[in-house]
């Protein structure tokens, strides 16, 4: 664990991550500008730091009403901005960059930072910037995993010789700069999906899990597979972390944290993915072994001790911006967390 | 409420003639609600390719959100091989796995052989179920001899499909309104 960067000793990590999504505020129809948004984002940042948040990310995606797809370039300003804060992307699309210059950039990042930045890399959900960034979209599968693996291998050997289908080779190649300690933590982001895990166990990479709703009890069925597929793959599983990333809401009672939060989400994922949040499957959200953290503080603890207890992750990163939620509820979310739920659960979960 | 009939092949005339008629009793019986014709043989759809339909552009992206927006969907299509046609299964490929929640699907089909009665129950009714169809559970068949040149020849035709209109419109109406009970009482 220590070559990722995590000390059991603190407990589980909390962690706070946005897809960097610029979209309407649905209550009021209306939308801030980027410029407000990339800000907001900054803020969001230091505010999460001075709570006592352990991680934040943000993410890249190439499509309207996204506001970072220079993710890099945001999350240097948050290096600029913060102190102790890990920063990492949530995700970096790996497929369609070139992964000497993304690890260039995440170790200037690192640089910056004094030693905090961790790359998430991931596949892309939608697939315009394929053609947005001129890749082809029936390499899809194949795209990741080239570079990807290019990516492990500039993350361990300072001099590289490599050969591969989509980008030009290595020879005796130096990628400079550096991360402060020589590597940093490169995690696979991975749908949720067992399938989906398995790749990141077989090559012994740590486990960035996303999840929309639904039983803790499904998503431990893929945590499993990882660790499985990790051990098949000649890994140790008690070396590798796992973070678990989704939805986040705190309010004075459950039924209000879901009055606040579900237009939010129902009108942000159909302008976004075509398709709205079920009211039923969101009110399910309500159910302590539900992995949807929504409720007072008291349930999101228990739910997210829950959710240790039964996956025995190292990192939770929660998504509580989505969907144009105005600045002022994330303030009173980060307030809730750095007073109530943050304490509790280091408390309990600290070894 | 929107209702969109979907022509699900570009072969031949006897689909489409369906068609029109079943869209002709739905203006006239509900005039108040909005119908749009999908007849495939109208537009250039390409095959999918798994992207999110929103990211279809053309004729796909159109056909693919007029579907999506919709209240309700009546498909009628005929039966080739025996089995649906490519053109309407690759309508199924091409938009969400959910694609069908909160709406009601109704069907006609026709076909060529009254031996194909089943392929619908056994063929399509599992795939809109899948999709999370509320399905009106008896579909009209309709066979070569219910035409004479572009028109229904058979009375009882016409009048099973007057009734898979009404009964179209009657279950999206109950099941919007059992929804929007259900989801009030949520209170969120």
């Amino acid at each position: 664990m220590e070559k990722y960067r995590i000390d059991k000793s603190k407990g589980m990590e909390f962690g706070i991550y946005t897809l960097g999504d610029h979209l309407p505020n649905p209550l009021t129809g209306e939308r801030i500008s980027a410029k407000e948004r990339v800000h907001e984002i900054i803020e969001y940042a230091k505010l999460a730091e001075q709570a006592g948040v352990d991680f934040f990310s943000v993410g890249e995606s190439h499509q309207d009403y996204f506001a970072t797809q220079a993710h890099t370039v945001v999350l240097s300003a948050i290096a600029q901005a913060t102190e102790k804060i890990k920063i990492a992307s949530s995700s970096t699309i790996i497929s369609t960059s070139d992964p000497v210059r993304v690890y260039e950039d995440f170790s200037t990042i690192d640089l910056i930072s004094g030693g905090r930045a961790e790359i998430v890399a991931g596949r892309a959900s939608r697939v315009g910037l394929f053609d947005l960034l001129g890749y082809d979209v029936r390499n899809y599968e194949e795209l990741f995993e080239e570079k990807f693996e290019l990516l492990l291998k500039l993350n361990e050997e300072e001099v590289v010789n490599w050969n591969g289908e989509f980008r030009a080779p290595l020879r005796d190649a130096r990628v400079l700069p550096r991360p402060v300690t020589g590597s940093m933590p490169i995690w696979r982001a991975v749908g949720g999906t067992p399938a989906s895990a398995m790749k990141a166990g077989y090559a012994g990479v740590p486990m960035f899990m996303a999840h929309l709703g639904g039983s803790t009890a499904v998503f431990k069925r893929t945590i499993d597979a990882y660790r499985q597929a990790a051990r098949a793959g000649g890994h140790d599983p008690a070396k590798l972390p796992v973070a678990t990333a989704g939805f986040f809401y705190a309010a004075d009672s459950m039924q209000q944290a879901l009055k606040d939060l579900y237009p939010h989400i129902n009108e942000g994922m159909k302008l976004t993915n075509g398709q709205g949040f079920p009211k039923q499957l969101f009110a399910q959200g309500a159910d302590p072994q539900n992995i949807m953290n929504v409720g007072s503080p008291q349930q999101i603890i228990e739910k997210i001790l829950h959710q240790h207890e039964v996956f025995g992750h190292q990192r939770y990163i929660a998504q509580i911006d989505f969907g144009g939620m105005p600045f002022d509820n994330i303030r009173k979310n980060l307030e809730l967390i750095g007073t109530e739920i943050l304490p509790a659960i280091k408390k309990y979960t600290a070894k | 409420m929107k209702i969109v009939g979907l022509s699900g092949s570009r072969v031949g005339s006897k689909t489409r003639t369906a068609m029109d008629y079943t869209l002709g009793i739905l203006a006239a019986k509900y005039p108040e609600a909005e119908t749009v014709l999908l007849d495939l043989a109208d537009y250039d759809v390409q095959f999918s390719d798994g992207r999110n339909y929103l990211e279809y552009e053309g004729d796909t992206g159109y056909v693919t959100r007029t579907l999506m927006e919709a209240d309700a969907i009546i498909i009628g299509t005929p039966i080739f091989q025996a089995s649906i046609p490519a053109t309407l299964k690759n309508i199924f490929d091409l938009i969400p796995v959910n694609a069908f929640r909160d709406k009601v699907v109704s069907l006609f089909i026709t076909a060529g052989s009254s031996k194909h009665y089943l392929i619908p129950e056994l063929q399509l009714k599992p795939i809109l179920a899948y999709m999370k169809a509320q399905l009106v559970q008896t579909f009209v068949f309709i066979e070569e001899q219910d035409f004479y040149r572009k028109e229904i020849v058979n009375d009882d035709v016409r009048l099973r499909l007057e009734r898979l209109v009404e009964d179209t419109v009657v279950l999206t109406e109950t099941f919007t309104q059992i929804r929007e009970a259900k989801e009030a009482e949520y209170d969120f």
